[in-house]
């Protein structure tokens, strides 16, 4: 999966999660969700589960909780989609 | 001198009317909201009846967020959080989104359980090690504080925001703490209420009691019938109530339409001593509070104008009376005007006092006494203590001054109300 096809569906799931519209149209791979999309900290929970059931992948917690950006988000899934 | 109290702001899902229209139609006309439960059918309960307010999803998506409604399956916030927000509009007050919260106003909202639904669903994921899987708001929403939270958060209250819980004194209980916070100068207004949560898993245990109403699965709207020869039985309830209590001053200060006030009221408990019980009324404790009640709020028993009882339709109605009587010093025409919602509602539970104080406070405002439904064959032994014109079968408009409002709960517990028609 090419990595602007995987920000893509990134962001449909991110859409539901975050209160800043204008930091979500103008998301990049530097995109932090807490401090730039103004995603609640409980709702990274939800994010994770929406990832594994879109992906089919499983997400470890060390994953988890490294994974605040666009950049890290893409580089776990890439990587979990690889090891299939 | 102690600091006025009033009611300033009304709210409700109840299963007979959401909304403060809806529900004051329902009580003026005796609009019973008791319908056949498929649910209770298909689990085999002997109760097949109950009482659910009437919530579209359109309702819903007025009050809850997409993201707030994904994964939502609690009953009793989505009653509290509607009708706390419709009390607090209603009282003229407004939603800010400010930096700071704001200071003065709180939320004492009780409940007996929370997202009961959430929990079960949650139990089940569990036990299939699916515990990573929950999702993030399973706290929130099976916190017994749920209902108190969420209202916090969507209202932006920095003074005390918390859940009490007495069982079916809980909602009369959240009214007398929020009046006791507000005289002692500790907020300026409280939104204080209480909610209760719907369905089998809320209702279940009262049904292997043995205490609920089961001959009339066939027509339910005859099936709650506090006072009658023929009760056997509450049907069971559920929805929410919140009134915003407010300092007088303050309520003046903003041109707040003033529903009632309140006088005074007292809680207390039996101790499960006498003949009180885990479910049943030490007699001594309920007169004890009424009385407690009346001197609490400096008036005598004589002004009280009509009575909201507790009323369940069980074999207790008769008690209940007998203990207003000695209470209060009256009976057979001196006893003043009585009269149940439950006969509408069926029983709230933990909803209960805050719903049918709204009731009552409704009677005050716009001068009228509600009719009872399905008490038109009084209980023999009630009888024998009043006047049955004491109890009305229709509503009848008169201008009553004063109400008492009392509650019971499981662990013998007692709360017992004065509401006054306001002036200044």
């Amino acid at each position: 999966m090419k990595k602007e096809e995987l920000i893509a569906q990134l962001k449909v799931i991110i859409k539901p999660y975050t209160t800043n519209t204008e930091a979500f149209d103008n998301l990049t791979e530097d995109t932090d969700f807490i401090n730039d999309l103004s995603i609640n900290s409980a709702n990274l929970v939800d994010i994770v589960l929406d990832i594994e059931e879109t992906f089919n992948i499983i997400i470890e917690d060390t994953d988890m909780q490294r994974m605040l950006d666009v950049k890290t988000a893409v580089e776990i899934i890439e990587t979990k989609l690889s090891e299939k | 001198m102690r600091k006025r109290v009033v009611i300033t702001g009304l709210g409700i899902t109840a299963p007979n009317g959401v909304g403060i229209p809806a529900f004051t139609h329902s009580i003026k006309n005796g609009v019973s909201g008791i319908r056949h439960d498929a649910q209770l059918e298909e689990l085999q309960f002997s109760c097949q009846i109950a009482g659910q307010p009437d919530i579209s999803d359109e309702l819903k998506s007025e009050y809850f967020t997409e993201l707030e409604l994904r994964g939502f399956n609690s009953t009793g916030i989505l009653y509290g959080v509607i009708a706390g927000i419709e009390a607090w509009k209603n009282a003229g007050l407004s939603i800010e989104n400010n930096e700071d919260p704001d200071w003065d106003s709180g939320t004492i909202f009780g409940s007996g359980t929370s997202g009961i639904d959430k929990f079960r669903e949650s139990i089940y994921k569990i036990d299939e090690l699916q515990v990573r899987r929950l999702g993030s708001t399973v706290v929130a929403q099976t916190m017994n504080s749920g209902v108190s939270a969420y209202l916090g958060g969507k209202l932006g209250l920095g003074n005390q925001v918390t859940t009490n819980s007495s069982a079916c004194a809980t909602g009369t209980e959240a009214i007398l703490m929020a009046y006791d916070r507000i005289q002692s100068g500790q907020a300026k207004r409280i939104l204080a209420g209480s909610t209760g949560d719907s369905g089998p898993y809320i209702w279940g245990g009262f049904d292997a009691l043995r205490v609920c109403s089961s001959k009339y699965n066939d027509n339910p709207e005859q099936g709650s019938r506090p006072m009658s020869a023929s009760a056997a039985g509450f049907v069971p309830g559920s929805g929410a109530g919140a009134l915003v209590i407010e300092d007088l001053e303050s309520a003046i200060e903003r041109g707040a339409t003033i529903y009632a006030e309140i006088l005074g009221g007292n809680v207390n408990s039996g101790g499960q001593r006498g003949n009180g019980s885990m479910t049943a009324p030490n007699s001594t404790a309920v007169q004890q509070c009424i009385t407690n009640a009346l001197i609490n709020s400096e008036i005598s028993a004589n002004e009280i104008d009509a009575i909201n009882g507790h009323l369940t339709a069980t074999t207790k109605d008769s008690l209940e009376i007998e203990n207003w009587t000695k209470a209060l010093g009256r009976s057979r025409n001196d006893f003043p005007y009585i009269n149940s919602l439950k006969s509408m509602t069926g029983h709230c539970l933990s909803a209960a006092g805050s719903i049918e104080s709204i009731a009552a406070i409704l009677q005050l405002h716009e001068g009228f006494i509600f009719g009872n439904i399905n008490c038109d064959d009084l209980h023999p032994e009630i009888t024998a203590l009043i006047d049955p014109l004491k109890v009305p079968q229709k509503t009848i408009y008169i201008q009553p001054n004063i109400i008492a409002k009392a509650s019971f709960g499981f662990g013998d517990v007692n709360a017992c109300i004065i509401f006054k028609k306001f002036q200044k």
